[in-house]
């Protein structure tokens, strides 16, 4: 899988009258990646995303998708790429299958619609019409909509937004398939586990900016520090203690006989504290790592919490 | 590379073919909505069957050049009205809904270019008006309808009468609330037909009125499918420049102002 760029998103600026919503955004999408925008309601995603898939034109700033300006090249990017808007999308009076069988009328090489709905259970639907359909159908729907036609780049603007864990599931299964078939997924969202699930490349966004970018592993370790815990008697000498960890490590008794080590936690460093406990006479119990997550990330660098 | 069933190869419909699958989806919607069938197919021939068999309306003879048959005076209204309600009141409505629900902004991303989409939502339309008048000329006919006239001239009219009709419906559409279009288009759908020479004759208006009225898309239209239809006029010229003008103004005007979302 190559590194090449198929979007590229530099100083990115996007307002809507006095409210700016995208505010110097960068942004890289690796071919055959899946790259999750991440943030909170009202972050900047969707105006992002839709400036990628030519419905805005940016105010200041660069959009390249596929190498195309996707305003002035719409005509030749627009067969490229599948999109799944955040809501509608259909004609109320359609039904599932015709619409997505119409959908699939417009693309040279669409995939089987019958096995499409199939994968997706949209079979079930029948004949009732768009406006009838569950939520989770007719998210099942927008989905089936932006992969029909056989795109490169697949744009999902909050794919599992209302969906029952078990919708979500097979969601993010077809995102897994797309992806091994050698199809670039990007999609929005404000699931922690989703981003962490599926993405190869998560881009934090706040406040119309890029907080960070980066695997989930690299930015769980780079972002925020790990932590262990541990209780024994009260008291002990955390000087001491701290000369025998690395330097950049902290500790602390935040209650007495509860203690907190923060740093890079390792199993090197869970044997030095151990070892410094066996030396001083301390049995240290209840002894706990803890693994930063996106969520702990997120807050770091936005002070905010995200709806999981 | 990967052979999976998802690969990409990704590629455009030959243009033709996404056009004839867009108007068979746009006529199938046209023609599954009840709300639309009952402006587009009931109300005009529930207005023929009526209003020629029952005296409701004395049409006065003079007005029916003297045939007195009130089908003959009526069948050409109500032709107008149906060219009114599929590409004004109907079309108006739809492509607000479309608009409001997502679809525009959806299609907009699809391979189908924006004059593909407007080439197929105007065929819909012509699709359904080819049935609505092939079914009103049927009831008419069966009405003692005896129609005179060029067929040519007639179908320049009606042409040019769905070219007005549905510059203003896509202005109306296209710049206003969804709500607010399904409104207004029913109003202007109920105004036009009282006002507009549907199954009033525009004499029993008074002047400066009647001056006015006849400047309506509608009243040109049933004025000089009258004239062609009822009294066997070659070609209604002013009717038909009326008309042209209304069709550049709308649809000029609905070109610049439509909002896609």
């Amino acid at each position: 899988m190559g590194n090449e760029s198929v979007v590229q998103v530099r100083g990115l600026v996007k307002r809507y009258g006095n409210k700016t919503a995208v505010d110097g955004l960068d942004l890289d999408v690796r071919a055959g990646t899946v790259t999750a925008v991440l943030g909170p309601n009202g972050a900047g995603k969707t105006t992002t995303i839709e400036t990628c898939e030519g419905y805005r034109r940016p105010d200041d700033g660069t959009v390249r998708t596929l190498g195309l300006d996707p305003v002035a090249d719409a005509a030749a990017l627009r067969p490229r790429i599948g999109v799944m808007l955040q809501s509608g999308g259909v004609y109320s009076g359609a039904r599932a299958d015709e619409m997505l069988r119409h959908m699939a009328k417009l693309h040279a090489h669409p995939l089987d619609v019958d096995a499409l709905i199939e994968r997706l259970g949209l079979g079930s639907c029948g004949r009732t019409t768009y406006r009838r359909l569950s939520g989770g159908q007719q998210q099942r729907l927008a989905l089936a909509m932006a992969v029909v036609g056989r795109p490169e780049l697949v744009f999902l603007d909050e794919p599992t937004a209302g969906l029952d864990p078990q919708a979500r599931r097979a969601t993010w299964d077809l995102v897994r398939e797309l992806r091994a078939d050698g199809v670039t997924v990007v999609l929005t969202t404000h699931f922690m586990q989703e981003a962490e699930e599926l993405a190869d490349d998560v881009a934090i966004i706040d406040a119309g900016r890029v907080a960070a970018q980066g695997s989930p592993e690299q930015l769980c370790r780079g972002g925020a520090e790990n932590t262990l815990r541990f209780t024994g008697r009260p008291g002990l000498d955390l000087g001491s203690l701290l000369k025998a960890l690395p330097d950049g490590t902290a500790a602390a008794e935040p209650l007495p006989g509860t203690y907190r080590i923060t740093g890079t936690v390792d199993p090197q460093l869970l044997a030095t504290v151990t070892t410094w406990c066996a030396q001083h006479g301390v049995m240290p119990e209840g002894i706990s790592v803890e693994r930063h997550t996106l969520e702990d990330v997120f807050m770091e660098l936005t002070g905010k919490e995200l709806r999981s | 590379m990967s052979t999976g069933t998802y690969s990409p190869k990704p590629g455009a419909a030959p243009v033709g073919r996404m056009i004839a699958a867009q108007t068979a989806l746009e006529t199938r919607m046209l023609l599954r909505n009840g709300e639309q069938l009952l402006l587009t197919v009931i109300i005009p021939s529930l207005l023929l069957v009526l209003f020629s068999t029952v005296d409701i309306v004395t049409v006065p003879v003079s007005t029916t050049g003297g045939a007195g048959e009130a089908v003959d005076f009526l069948a050409p209204g109500v032709l107008a009205l149906a060219v009114l309600s599929t590409a004004f009141t109907g079309q108006a409505i739809a492509t607000g809904f479309e608009r409001r629900y997502g679809v525009l902004k959806r299609l907009g991303a699809s391979p189908l270019p924006r004059w593909a989409l407007m080439t197929a939502k105007t065929l819909a339309v012509l699709v359904t008006e080819v049935l609505q008048v092939a079914l009103l000329t049927a009831l008419a006919l069966a009405l003692g309808w005896s129609p005179h006239g060029s067929p040519l001239s007639v179908l320049l009219l009606l042409v040019l009468g769905t070219a007005a009709f549905s510059g203003l419906g896509l202005l109306m559409a296209g710049t206003l609330k969804a709500e607010a279009t399904l409104a207004a288009a029913n109003l202007v759908f109920l105004l036009l037909l009282v006002g507009g020479g549907v199954i009033v004759p525009l004499d029993r208006f008074p002047e400066p009125a009647r001056s006015l009225l006849e400047l309506l898309p509608i009243s040109a239209l049933s004025d000089g499918l009258r004239d062609v239809l009822q009294n066997g006029a070659s070609m209604p010229w002013g009717n038909a420049l009326i008309l042209a003008v209304w069709a550049v103004l709308g649809l000029g005007a609905a070109a610049k102002f439509f909002r896609w979302e």
